[in-house]
């Protein structure tokens, strides 16, 4: 038997989230430390898995298969295809930038106070939201993937309500209130999502069989599986409410706001660039895969509903007033972007939204961790509480700029290629959903720049006087981010050979071919 | 003798422990009522034994009996603790769980 | 050779990353670098361009394919690079000015601590514009506009701790992005039409799909367009974007990008030639803005805003001349490529001017300074008489062509469109006269600047603030910023000439755009004479107005047309009105919906469960006694309906 890729690279962090937990209270640094050897480690299997995994091959790769609860038919079953190696590493690669720019936002608020703040804690919680994400990856069993799917509300509960933003307005008692808020509703929400797939997992054990992906898909392919359209629909709809919410799309989106306002930008980052997508890869992995024809029959309304979020996003990041809300609106106008992608079933779209995934999970790292060590120095999320940062920390400034042109998809980097890739897959299947989405082009260059003048530019206010430049640690976070993004956006081609054949899959899947350009039909 | 009278019997003393016990507010009255209801209970038991021409009811009682000394054993302790902390035996006055 | 086309983007990329990232070791070298970049970028220009002349007509486009860079299925896009006739026109105007530019730049930015960092932008805008004309495929192109459009916005925000420059750059980039948009649905357009957005591909299969398809098309091209090139409606950004320092101004908002939405028509022309309502719009727009540009330029006091409202006016030209089809394509680049040369040199000129006067930019306060910057006036006269279309020299030669192609178009719309332009060439050298004559000529108003004037508040804290004297000194300025200026005017005199002797740039370009001559409804000689009636009454009502007698130094109220004309003929206003003010209202009101109405259901349920839950606590008082009767209740409950189902 070869040696278990995917389980390690899922057991890696974990294991790290038990050792870092287990280091003494005083030896705060050296915990530190070891959350981020551990994260290392887990990115550098990641890329072995990444450096294994071959293009042309089967569907799935790198697979696993044992029994677990055999009465239930229940097993644990790991494989990838390109959609799902590609957002590994992409948590694999964020985990180390999160751990690094949260490298003081858990020190106990006195330096040399013995009492003990849990700053072991906070790098275990992440470690473990990392092993969790990694294998929901990875995971080809349905149950496996619902109780993951789960489970990962948990170490996010914490990290958002035990672990707030310390730049807050107001007193303590009121930032304490207002985070605790932002958890409980992150966590209802998603659990009430959660529920109701529980409810569409059992229907579909009930209905199918087996638990397993790729049994399920083989007997629909052979026919051996019908399932009635009405069951079909209802199951479909289970499983696409819980992933709406996390994903999250209009109107499923406002605990968005509140836990990225609330939590510190490495949790913020976390939420949005990586938990976060594990609702849209669940799109494109089990409604489509399993729902094909379920899929189909909901495409008009969830294609309206992206795109409502995509403009009602842009829209009210347009009229935020603090920088980290803003930044969530952003991202919710950016999923609605990906599952537009996803839903408007062509080529282009799909490979379109995948990239989307990992792009958007990269720029709006930079953006938010910049804007994260931007707070910390001013102590505040106002945008009004700033002004002319750029004269005194242009490299600051500078690097916001780029994860700002990020977020507006400019040319050069990675977002452009998968904006584009989704307007034109769009476009080509529903040309009025298209050219709708089109329009938030120019509403995010009215977020970014609004904000990027009324921060970095003008005349410097005199709570900024002073502020220093990014620190060493802060640009080893801040430029390697920043290089793969201009890397993705020239040249993405090492992304696309990977994603493809993944896509093909999906497109035949749900039996559907690309339109053909009018020139080529008419010949 | 007809044995459904016994039944009379039992139904009347289980009528009388049961509003006893709802409308009684001594602790040691309501505590009564309730061995009353039990034995009602044992009552009708060894009739349907009788009745029936088995022996399962007669067993069934004497499991009542042991499971009631038991309750007396636990109940009167309580009770007896109860009275010790509040200088009451009223079930009403003990309506919240710590003081 | 054909892989020399990569080095002539790679320079100046290379030297705005090397000037950004490379901190403040470099700013001492850093202009030096960006100039000799810029300069190697021309001399590869220069080398592939006699290459190409050794070649027949036919065989000199060149082509270099780099990479696939976004291969998905169903859907090429490669980094390739295509060099013909056109583009190469574009390189050698790009990377010429350019370079000029650059040493101009050298000395008029020396006082500036953050030089390096305005080289590195300037190097940056060089690649991209260049990736943009020499891009064989329209998504390659998108990349360059969007990149100029980011070059844009650094530079004319380049002094961002002033306020209005960085909402001047914001406000060009925003406009911008809306015509980005239209050239993204173009793209998307073609790739549903065609299967592809490469040139050659799409321009050759025209014929084939039906004509709304290309008119579609081409009216979202032209939106582009008139983002790029501030046409008529999206032209508000230009006068503002007059806020980043000088050079800039003269390469990127008068020589070279705000052209580019001329290049995109002109090299869509079988796109357009087979949508004649789409070229329709293209003329109206090209003619409106024409006549808009020039009024606008006629009430402007800032030097720079009267020179960008005549930018405006001239892109007009272009754009009128494109959308006239064969008939006007080879002029629209010919007066592109002359503009290029005047434009850029007035503008020289006039940063000249405002480095010799404290920065001051109002004409009212300029004023006899033939004496003072002698250097400056010959060149900036020269430029002056090459727009306005003085015989012989380079305007002449490319605007008459222009009015010839606008009569030729035959019929009404010919007669229209003639006199249009015709028009316009009579305000061109109204407001030209006018600049001429106010910062040149007259008395020295500058000597009575000690008495501030109450009309230009914004104008005057700006000097105060740099603590400088309320009186200039004006002087010539050094040798980085006359030679560019000297080398600028040869070509302002004869480059129009050089190209119209033996129809030298007809023949040159005509293998991409062809050519047709119409069927001119009057003879050359006849619009010729015509236009140069135009230029005399133009200039005579400038003289008589401005010249005979003193300018005030406040400005009088003027006319109503001339008030609105100062405010950008009154499209700011509507823009704040309906846009900035509409779209503030409705965020806001989007922002209450989403915390009442939306966040207002989820903290309902919630509220409800807790008013439910509230209720159902009362149920558990604590008394023992009221659980024993739910009990009994339950019970008898549970039994009554037990006996009733076995009744039943």
């Amino acid at each position: 038997m070869s040696f278990p890729l995917l389980t390690a690279t899922a057991a890696l962090p974990a294991i790290g989230a038990v050792a870092t937990a287990a280091v003494p209270a005083a030896r705060r640094t050296a915990a530190k430390w070891l959350g981020l050897a551990f994260s290392l480690g887990t990115l550098v299997l990641a890329g072995i898995a990444l450096a294994r995994f071959e293009p042309g091959g089967d569907r799935f790769q790198l697979t696993e298969s044992h029994a677990w609860i055999k009465d239930f038919g229940v097993r644990y079953e790991l494989g990838v295809d390109g959609i799902g190696l590609a957002l590994m590493a992409l948590t694999a690669l964020l985990i180390p930038f999160v751990i690094l720019a949260g490298w003081h936002d858990a020190d106990p608020l006195e330096t040399n106070s013995s009492r003990w703040r849990p700053t072991q804690g906070f790098f275990a919680l992440i470690l473990m939201v990392e092993a969790m994400v990694i294998l929901s990856f990875e995971a080809t069993d349905v149950f496996l993937f619902y109780i993951l799917f789960e489970a990962m509300l948990i170490p996010m509960y914490f990290l958002i309500g035990g672990f707030g933003d310390r730049a807050h307005s107001g007193s303590d008692e009121n930032a304490a209130a207002q985070r605790s808020y932002a958890a409980v509703k992150f966590l209802l929400y998603n659990l009430v999502g959660g529920l109701i797939m529980l409810a569409a997992v059992i229907g579909l054990y009930v209905v199918a069989g087996s638990f397993s992906l790729s049994e399920i898909a083989e007997a629909r392919a052979n026919g051996s599986l019908s399932m009635a359209t009405g069951t079909e629909r209802w199951l479909f709809l289970g499983f696409f409410f819980a992933f709406a919410v996390k994903a999250p799309l209009w109107p499923l989106h406002t605990w968005l706001p509140n836990a990225m306002g609330e939590a510190t930008s490495p949790v913020a980052v976390l939420i949005t660039a990586v938990v976060d997508k594990v609702g849209t890869f669940a799109m494109l992995r089990f409604c489509l895969q399993l729902f094909p024809e379920a899929s189909k029959w909901a495409t008009p309304v969830i294609l309206v509903l992206a795109l409502i979020s995509i403009v009602y996003g842009a829209l009210l990041a347009v009229g935020q007033r603090d920088i980290k809300r803003l930044i969530a609106y952003a991202s919710i106008s950016h999923f609605g972007f990906i599952i537009l992608g996803i839903f408007a079933m062509t080529s282009q779209g799909q490979s379109g939204a995948t990239l989307y995934m990992v792009n958007h999970g990269i720029s709006t790292a930079a953006l938010m961790l910049v804007a994260g060590f931007l707070i910390t120095r001013r102590g505040s999320r106002l945008i009004s509480d700033y002004g002319g940062v750029q004269k005194v920390a242009p490299v600051l400034a500078g690097t916001f700029l780029i994860g700002g042109l990020a977020t507006l998809s400019l040319p050069g980097l990675a977002p452009f290629v998968s904006e584009f890739l989704v307007l034109v897959g769009a476009f080509a299947a529903y040309p009025a959903a298209g050219i709708v989405a089109t329009t938030g082009i120019v509403l995010a260059a009215i977020y970014v720049l609004v904000l990027y003048q009324r921060t970095m530019t003008g005349p410097v206010k005199a709570e900024v006087q002073g502020m220093a430049d990014l620190k060493a640690r802060e640009l080893v976070v801040v430029v390697p981010l920043i290089a793969l993004l201009l890397f993705l956006g020239v040249y993405p081609k090492p992304l696309t050979e990977i994603v493809n054949p993944a896509v093909q899959h999906t497109m035949s899947d749900v039996q559907k071919k690309d339109p053909q350009p009018e020139v080529e039909a008419a010949k | 003798m007809n044995p459904v009278n016994y039944l009379y019997l039992a139904a009347l003393l289980f009528t009388i422990g049961a509003a006893g016990v709802l409308i009684r507010r001594n602790a040691i009255v309501v505590f009564m009522c309730v061995e009353l209801m039990l034995n009602a209970c044992n009552l009708a038991f060894v009739t349907f034994s009788r009745m029936h021409g088995n022996l399962d009811g007669q067993i069934i009682a004497f499991f009542t009996m042991v499971v009631a000394a038991a309750e007396v054993v636990v109940g009167l302790a309580i009770i007896v603790s109860l009275f010790r902390s509040r200088h009451s035996a009223s079930v009403d006055d003990a309506s919240l769980m710590k003081l | 050779m054909e892989n020399l086309i990569a080095l002539l983007v790679a320079a100046p990329l290379l030297g705005a990353a090397v000037l950004l990232c490379g901190g403040r070791r470099l700013d001492r070298a850093g202009h030096w670098l960006g100039t000799l970049l810029a300069a190697a970028s021309f001399v590869v220009a220069v080398v592939l361009f006699t290459d190409m002349l050794g070649k027949g007509a036919e065989d000199r486009a060149l082509h270099q394919k780099l990479f696939s860079w976004i291969p998905v299925e169903g859907f090429q896009a490669d980094v390739a690079f295509q060099l013909d006739q056109l583009s190469m026109t574009f390189v050698l105007l790009i990377t010429g000015v350019g370079t000029l530019i650059h040493i101009y730049s050298i000395g008029y930015m020396e006082h500036d601590e953050r030089r390096r960092r305005f080289f590195g932008y300037l190097n940056l805008f060089l690649a991209a514009m260049l990736i943009l004309v020499i891009a064989d495929n329209y998504l390659l192109l998108y990349v360059g506009w969007e990149g100029v459009g980011l070059a844009s916005y650094l530079l004319i925000g380049f002094w961002q701790h002033k306020p209005s420059a960085a909402t001047a750059a914001k406000k060009a980039f925003l406009v911008n992005r809306v015509g980005d948009m239209g050239l993204s649905i173009a793209i998307m357009l073609m790739f549903t039409t065609f299967g592809t957005f490469a040139y050659g591909p799409v321009l050759e299969a025209t014929g084939e799909t039906s004509e709304g398809k290309l008119t579609a098309i081409g009216l979202m091209l032209l939106l582009a367009a008139c983002g790029k090139s501030a046409q008529v409606p999206l032209q508000s950004w230009l006068g503002d974007a007059m806020e980043g320092p000088t050079p800039v101004s003269a390469l990127i908002h008068a020589a070279t990008m705000v052209t580019a939405g001329v290049y995109l028509i002109v090299r869509s022309g079988a796109i357009f030639n087979a949508a004649p309502d789409a070229q329709m719009v293209v003329v109206v727009v090209g003619a409106v803005t024409l006549i808009f540009g020039a009024i606008v330029g006629c009430a402007k006091d800032d030097i720079k805003k009267a020179l960008a409202g005549s930018t405006m006016s001239q892109i007009g030209y272009m754009i009128l001349a494109a959308g006239l089809g064969p008939i006007g394509y080879v002029f629209a680049i010919m007066h592109l490529v002359t503009h290029g040369f005047f434009k850029a040199g007035l503008f020289l000129g006039a940063g000249s001017v405002m480095h010799g006067m404290n920065d001051e930019v109002d004409m009212r306060k300029y004023g006899g300074l033939r004496k003072y910057m002698p250097v400056t006036f010959v060149t900036f006269g020269l430029g002056y008489l090459a727009i306005i279309g003085f015989p012989g020299l380079s305007g002449f030669f490319s605007k008459d062509k222009i009015i010839e192609a606008a009569f030729a178009k035959g019929g009404t719309e010919g007669w229209i469109l003639g006199s249009v332009a015709l028009l316009g060439a009579a305000i061109t050298a109204f407001y030209m006269t006018r600049v001429m004559l106010m910062t040149f000529f007259g008395e020295e108003r500058w000597r009575r600047t000690a008495t501030p004037s109450p009309d230009a508040p914004d104008v005057e804290p700006a000097a105060e603030t740099r603590g400088e004297h309320a009186e200039p000194h004006p002087h010539e300025s050094p040798k980085s910023m006359t030679i560019p200026m000297i080398v600028l005017a040869f070509g302002s005199v004869f480059a129009g000439g050089f190209f119209s002797i033996g129809d030298r740039f007809l023949h040159w370009l005509e293998p991409v755009t062809g050519h047709d001559h119409g069927d001119a409804p009057i003879g050359a000689s006849t619009v010729t004479a015509a236009t140069m009636v135009a230029l005399v009454i133009g200039v005579a009502i400038a003289w008589a107005m401005y010249g005979r007698k003193p300018v005030p130094v406040a400005a009088p109220r003027g006319s109503l047309l001339t008030r609105a004309a100062r405010r950008d003929l009154l499209q700011d206003d509507f823009n704040h009105v309906v846009l900035v003010r509409g779209g503030e209202h409705l965020t806001r009101s989007l922002v209450y919906v989403d915390h009442t109405l939306v966040d207002g259901v989820v903290n309902g349920t919630a509220a409800s469960m807790g008013g439910l839950s509230g209720r159902l606590r009362k149920l558990q008082n604590g008394y023992a006694r009221s659980y024993a009767v739910s009990m009994f209740g339950g019970t008898a409950v549970l039994i009554a309906a037990t006996l009733l189902m076995r009744a039943v």
